[in-house]
């Protein structure tokens, strides 16, 4: 026979099924079909989704190529079953690697299921049975899905049941699609109907014969298509006589594959190999398929008595089953079987101590071949996910065996916080992990994306969480997660840190983010990983060795990377003194202070307070953006602002009745003058009582472009002049109290916003303070008249930069001003070990008056400067180094 | 036959660099991308690229001539996110027809005066359609793997949204890319066809897919064989790879789809890999030579840049282009319809 091909049809799942000139048979899964598979139809029915799957599976595995699934039952919302079991089917890569066959007599099903496919699936079926119309319709939006189709053998008549009746419908059909519809010729399939041989009934002696000859003029005359069929209906009448029947199915394959049939719904455990059929038997059927005797069917019904049972071919290559215990958890992880799990982890519980080695050994041993495999690109991400829920299972039988140790193992495995970072939108990757370690049994407090740190920091502390997983795929949010690292370092953390994202690397991660927190800090940049360095991280027993040794690596890597790595151009700290902000101290006007010296405030109303309070911080610390008080009118978030805001109003009001919390400061001011250039002298009546450390600004900067140091706002010694600096601390007493006694009643809104409205006050204090300062007290600013919006634009004369943040980062310093003012005595505002004000509602820092005192950066400073300042401080230069080093030069 | 089809048959098309990578450079603050209109804005808007060609359309401009002058034929309008659906993330759906607009009007622009400066290289804009931020094949929630962020529908109805707001805007072409799901690709070419169909239009369409890792795989999970013949349904342009791999990693993914298909071959790699501080430092002449490999072999019809990649870059990718023929493909795109 001579088949007309010029192209041929070309279908995807994951991966392409191309058909071309030396192409066998397509074999088509067909117990997908709840018409064909009273199993699956149960299964469908009773929502039992995963055993559904396991079938699907088990086509595939068997060698089908495509799967034809159908879910047209009058007890089942077919549409619906319909996209659920392909959103499934897609979440498993093994079977969705082959390309699908949406099957249904309806058009909603079939176009749903369309929606849900991202290979290229063949539509089983259309036909001309309702008209050209419809016909049509449903023939251009396939091909816009991206399609091949089935043509049924099917008009406005009825069905085709003879040849000629066949080959009509067929060319009628193909004209329609290739010459109005554009439908490429190679993406047709007809099907030409398969009815059943040996039926007794006369007129059904030719349907097998005539399919195969149909068959032939199809492919001899319609360009480029293919045909199939469905192969089981030919021996229905031997329903009963396997051994017959899988004899009937291979010889009508036999022939209609010989005469152009190139694919075919068939159940290939229902298929005899051609060549082994015993040739008595052979030759029964071969009479009854091809119609070559009048008393082929009673020959063939005599003979099949004698034909018993089934030669079941092909099974399921179980000898994955006859390896060691540990092998088998292995290959049920990377291959995601999850059949026989239950059964090898009970086994391997029996023979471990604890339940949880069987996690912490055969399951981690397991998902680490699946990280190497991913990370080696044999695996891909679909595949871990599923590898993921085969874990899940596994450490869901445990559990309870965990539980009834009781022991301080009883604990659920860990809460992780997952945040993609502030202006990064992206996240997948994000999204990925969590649902790995949520299948690890992790918890996960997802925040979504574009989180500002307060949020991180916050929810960290609030949800008690075991680790931080930071997402970024942009560049910036590189600086982003320092930043977080650098805020979890100065609030006392210690919890892991987690490093993931496209952009990020081991590089970055051991360069610019370990360095800025002592805790642990792990890049994990695929989700595999992901579960055993969390567990190493959270593993109780070893996680401070654990830890150690990521420390020890990271640092080693560091070096390396450093040695070839050029960076930012700096000055030595001599070259920047010579740079330093000059200002004229000939003219420049100095004030001295109305009061000099130490003063308390104890007994100030925190109704006072309430006007400084800047509000807009308080929003974004619940993650509602926008200018206070324009938030309060926001389409978008303005009544849940108004809702926060009044809520605020209202614990404020009662807070103020109550006097839950309490304002106290200290404040001094002093004759004060720069010495040697960094330092500043501070006097009284010319005596020195204390010495500020202040650092220099190193970057090699363009001409005419100081290095500031803070030294540089007070006139030197050398001028002659005397001049004045002041220092400061207040804090909010009682927050803590109070949101405890909101969390004893379960209320974590009320508690987060006590300590929300705490830190507003805490720096409505340092506003306030600052005010009284420059208008009172050192009055050097009688007549300013700044209204509470000028302030938050530090639209006043003079600065207030704080120790621990840029223009004085090193929190060293503090200490001095604790000294100086005896803050803790006077006021009881302690410094923890890590030099943290508690309470936590604090601020301090220094006062200067110059007009040309301004807020900067101190940026990053090289080694000449921390040796130079450790000898100034009288402090080693280790010590130095820990206190300065987020903001050395690498 | 377009001018685009012309000009592709006589000479490898030079497709720009990076959008975001000059944007960067001119390191906007919150403010620069709010500007005047959108001051007090509620949600940040810093990243938000999409939007600079309502608050900073000079700087687009600019960046647009560079690519011309450097010797692009295709500049990508700044559209990367715009469909309602990325734009959620800024609560700006609203402004997704006027962005989609205003980008094309400026692309147009230049493009005009470069032509009317050099008619014998005409230039040409390709609508930039980004893939979303969502996947429509794959579940965020492993415990409901069934799960969809978003549906086909869903995704049709905002590239539907987009498409119309380019070709309105005057694009002369369309670019499907960065796919990282071919399902969503299939849904932007589903809502380009209705376009096409309802203002009986016939516009030229662009598709890159982008192979995310070593696996060799689209991110859901499709080798470059299957992504082509999932997307092949729909009379291409041309057909192509581009970001998440510098040019000589993505050479074998074209090769695995070069000779398989009648569509032109386009590439936009990105400058090599990003280094350890999300930097692309691959040097224009590092990343030329890559490219010279693809045209010895004759892969390419369209070669440009994704992330990383500068007007230098596309210079001498451009001078590159000149010295060799382009891939021969040989089915007529307007023969399918």
């Amino acid at each position: 026979m001579k088949i007309k091909q010029e192209k041929y049809m070309r279908l995807s799942g994951l991966e392409p099924l191309v058909l071309n000139e030396n192409s066998n048979f397509i074999n088509v899964g067909e117990r997908t079909n709840v018409a064909g598979s009273r199993k699956f139809l149960r299964l469908v029915k009773e929502e039992k989704f995963d055993e559904a799957l396991d079938i699907a599976r088990h086509q595939v595995d068997g060698g089908a190529q495509i799967i034809d699934i159908n879910m047209d039952d009058g007890l089942i919302d077919g549409k619906e079953a319909m996209v659920r079991f392909l959103n499934l089917i897609a979440a498993e890569p093994d079977i969705c690697r082959v390309p699908i066959m949406i099957d249904s007599s309806k058009w909603e099903i079939i176009e749903a299921g369309l929606k849900v496919v991202q290979g290229k699936c063949i539509v089983n079926s259309i036909s001309l049975k309702e008209g050209e119309d419809k016909f049509i319709f449903e023939a251009k939006q396939i091909k816009r899905y991206g399609a091949a189709v089935i043509v049924m053998a099917f008009d406005e008549v009825g069905q085709a049941d003879n040849y000629e009746r066949r080959i009509e419908i067929a060319k009628r059909s193909y004209d329609i699609l290739v010459n109005r519809v554009g439908f490429p010729s190679e993406d047709i399939i007809f099907d030409l109907n398969i009815f059943p041989v040996a039926t007794g009934m006369e007129e059904h002696r030719k349907n097998a014969i005539d399919f195969i000859e149909a068959t032939r003029w199809v492919r001899e005359n319609l360009v480029n298509v293919s045909v199939s069929g469905g192969v089981s209906n030919v021996s229905f009448s031997f329903r009963g006589n396997n051994g017959v029947r899988e004899a009937m199915h291979s010889v009508f394959l036999y022939h209609a594959i010989q005469n152009g049939m190139n694919m075919g719904i068939v159940n290939p455990a229902m298929l005899e190999v051609y060549d082994d059929i015993p040739k008595d038997l052979l030759e029964h059927v071969e009479d009854v398929i091809l119609d070559r005797r009048d008393d082929a069917t009673e020959r063939l019904l005599d003979f099949a008595e004698t034909v018993k049972g089934s030669k079941v071919g092909k099974t399921v290559d179980l000898s994955w089953r006859e390896n060691p215990l540990q092998d088998r958890i292995t290959h049920a992880l990377v291959k995601g079987i999850d059949a026989f799990i239950i059964e090898d982890i009970e086994q391997a519980r029996q023979e471990a101590e604890k339940p949880i080695e069987v996690i912490e050994g055969h399951l981690m041993i397991g998902m680490n071949v699946v990280g190497d495999l991913f990370g080696a690109g044999k695996m891909f991400l679909p595949q871990v996910v599923k590898s993921a829920r085969v874990m899940k299972k596994a450490v869901a039988y445990l559990n309870p065996f965990i539980e009834a140790e009781k022991s301080d193992k009883s604990e659920p495995v860990g809460k992780i916080l997952m945040a993609t970072v502030k202006g990064d939108v992206h996240d997948i990757g994000k999204n990925i992990v969590s649902v790995v370690l949520a299948c690890n049994n992790y918890e996960i407090v997802d925040l979504g994306v574009m989180v500002p740190p307060e949020k991180i920091i916050e929810t960290a502390i609030n949800e008690r969480v075991d680790a931080i997983g930071l997402s970024g795929l942009i560049t910036p949010s590189l600086d982003e997660m320092v930043y977080l690292a650098k805020e979890m370092q100065r609030q006392n953390f210690e919890l892991p840190l987690l490093i993931g994202g496209a952009t990020t690397s081991k590089a970055h991660t051991a360069v610019k983010i370990d360095t800025q927190y002592e805790n642990a800090v792990v890049h994990v940049n695929d989700a595999s990983r992901a579960v055993t360095v969390v567990g190493d991280l959270l593993n109780k027993k070893s996680a401070h060795i654990y830890t150690a040794k990521l420390k020890a690596d990271y640092d080693e890597f560091r070096t390396k990377f450093l040695k070839r790595g050029k960076e930012k151009s700096y000055i030595t700290i001599k070259e920047a003194r010579k740079r330093k902000y000059k200002i004229d101290w000939e003219t420049s006007k100095i004030m001295k202070p109305r009061e000099l010296g130490i003063q308390v405030l104890k007994q100030l109303s925190l109704k006072k307070l309430v006007p400084f309070i800047d509000w807009s911080p308080f929003f974004r610390s619940w993650d509602l953006h926008g200018k206070y008080p324009d938030i309060l009118k926001d389409e978008i978030v303005g009544e849940q602002a108004t809702q926060l805001f009044e809520d605020a109003q209202e614990m404020i009001q009662k807070v103020l009745a109550k006097q839950s919390l309490k304002p106290k400061a200290v404040f001094g001011l002093f004759e004060a003058n720069a010495v040697n250039d960094d330092d500043i002298s501070v006097q009284k009546k010319g005596k020195e009582i204390a010495v500020f450390r202040t650092l220099r600004q190193q970057l090699k900067k363009r001409e005419g472009i100081p290095n500031h140091a803070l030294a540089d706002f007070i006139a030197p010694i050398e001028t002659g002049k005397t001049d004045y600096m002041g220092a400061f601390c207040v804090g909010i007493f009682g927050a803590q109290e109070l949101a405890d006694s909101y969390k004893a009643k379960d209320d974590d809104y009320n508690a987060i916003m006590a300590q929300a409205i705490a830190d507003r006050f805490a720096e409505a204090f340092a506003e306030y303070l600052h005010k009284q300062v420059r208008t009172k007290h050192w009055a050097y600013s009688e007549d300013e008249d700044l209204t509470n919006d000028d302030l938050i634009k530090e639209s006043y004369k003079g600065i207030r930069p704080a120790p621990g943040y840029p223009a004085c980062p090193d929190h060293l310093e503090k200490e001095t001003i604790w000294e100086l003012l005896d803050v803790e005595k006077l006021i009881g505002v302690k410094l923890t070990e890590s030099l943290a004000m508690w309470p936590a509602a604090a601020v301090s820092g220094y006062y200067f008056a110059n007009k040309e005192a301004k807020y900067f950066g101190l940026g990053k400073i090289t080694d000449d400067q921390v040796t130079d300042y450790a000898t100034r401080k009288g402090i080693t230069k280790d010590k130095a180094r820990k206190w300065l080093h987020p903001n050395l030069v690498e | 036959m377009s001018n685009i089809q012309q000009a592709l048959k006589k000479r490898i098309l030079v497709l720009d660099g990076a959008m975001g990578t000059m944007l960067q450079a001119y390191k906007f603050t919150e403010e620069d991308f709010r500007g005047e209109r959108f001051k007090d804005y509620p949600t940040p808007l810093q990243g938000n690229n999409d939007l600079l060609s309502i608050t900073q359309p000079e700087a687009i401009k600019t960046i647009h001539g560079k690519y011309f002058e450097a010797g692009a034929d295709i500049v990508e309008t700044n559209t990367f996110s715009g469909t309602t659906i990325a734009m959620a993330d800024y609560q700006m759906e609203d402004l997704v027809y006027e962005l989609n607009y205003k980008s094309a009007k400026i692309a147009k622009e230049v493009a005009v005066e470069f032509t009317k400066k050099e008619p014998h290289k005409p230039r040409f804009v390709a609508g930039s359609i980004g893939p979303t931020n969502r996947t429509a094949s794959m579940s965020p929630d492993v415990n409901d793997p069934g799960y969809r962020a978003v549906t086909f529908d869903e995704l049709r109805i905002a590239y539907k949204q987009q498409v119309e707001a380019l070709v309105d805007g005057g694009v002369d072409l369309l670019l499907v890319e960065t796919v990282f799901d071919t399902l969503n690709a299939k849904a932007a070419l589903f809502a380009i066809e209705e376009v096409k169909e309802e203002r009986n239009i016939d516009i030229p369409i662009m598709l890159s897919g982008t192979i995310t890792d070593a696996s060799g795989r689209t991110l859901s999970g499709q080798t470059a064989e299957a992504f082509l013949i999932s997307v092949s349904h729909i009379p291409l342009l041309s057909i192509g790879f581009n970001c998440a791999l510098g040019a000589n990693l993505l050479q074998p993914h074209l090769e695995a789809i070069a000779n398989k298909t009648d569509f032109a071959i386009s590439a936009h790699p990105n400058a090599g890999l990003p280094n350890a501080f999300g930097e692309y430092d691959e040097t224009p002449e590092e990343m030329g030579e890559q490219i010279e490999e693809y045209l010895k072999k004759n892969l390419i019809n369209i070669i440009g840049g994704c992330c990383g990649t500068s007007p230098k870059h596309i210079k001498v990718i451009a001078d590159i282009a000149t010295k060799y023929k382009p891939r021969n493909h040989t089915r007529p795109v307007s023969a399918l319809h």
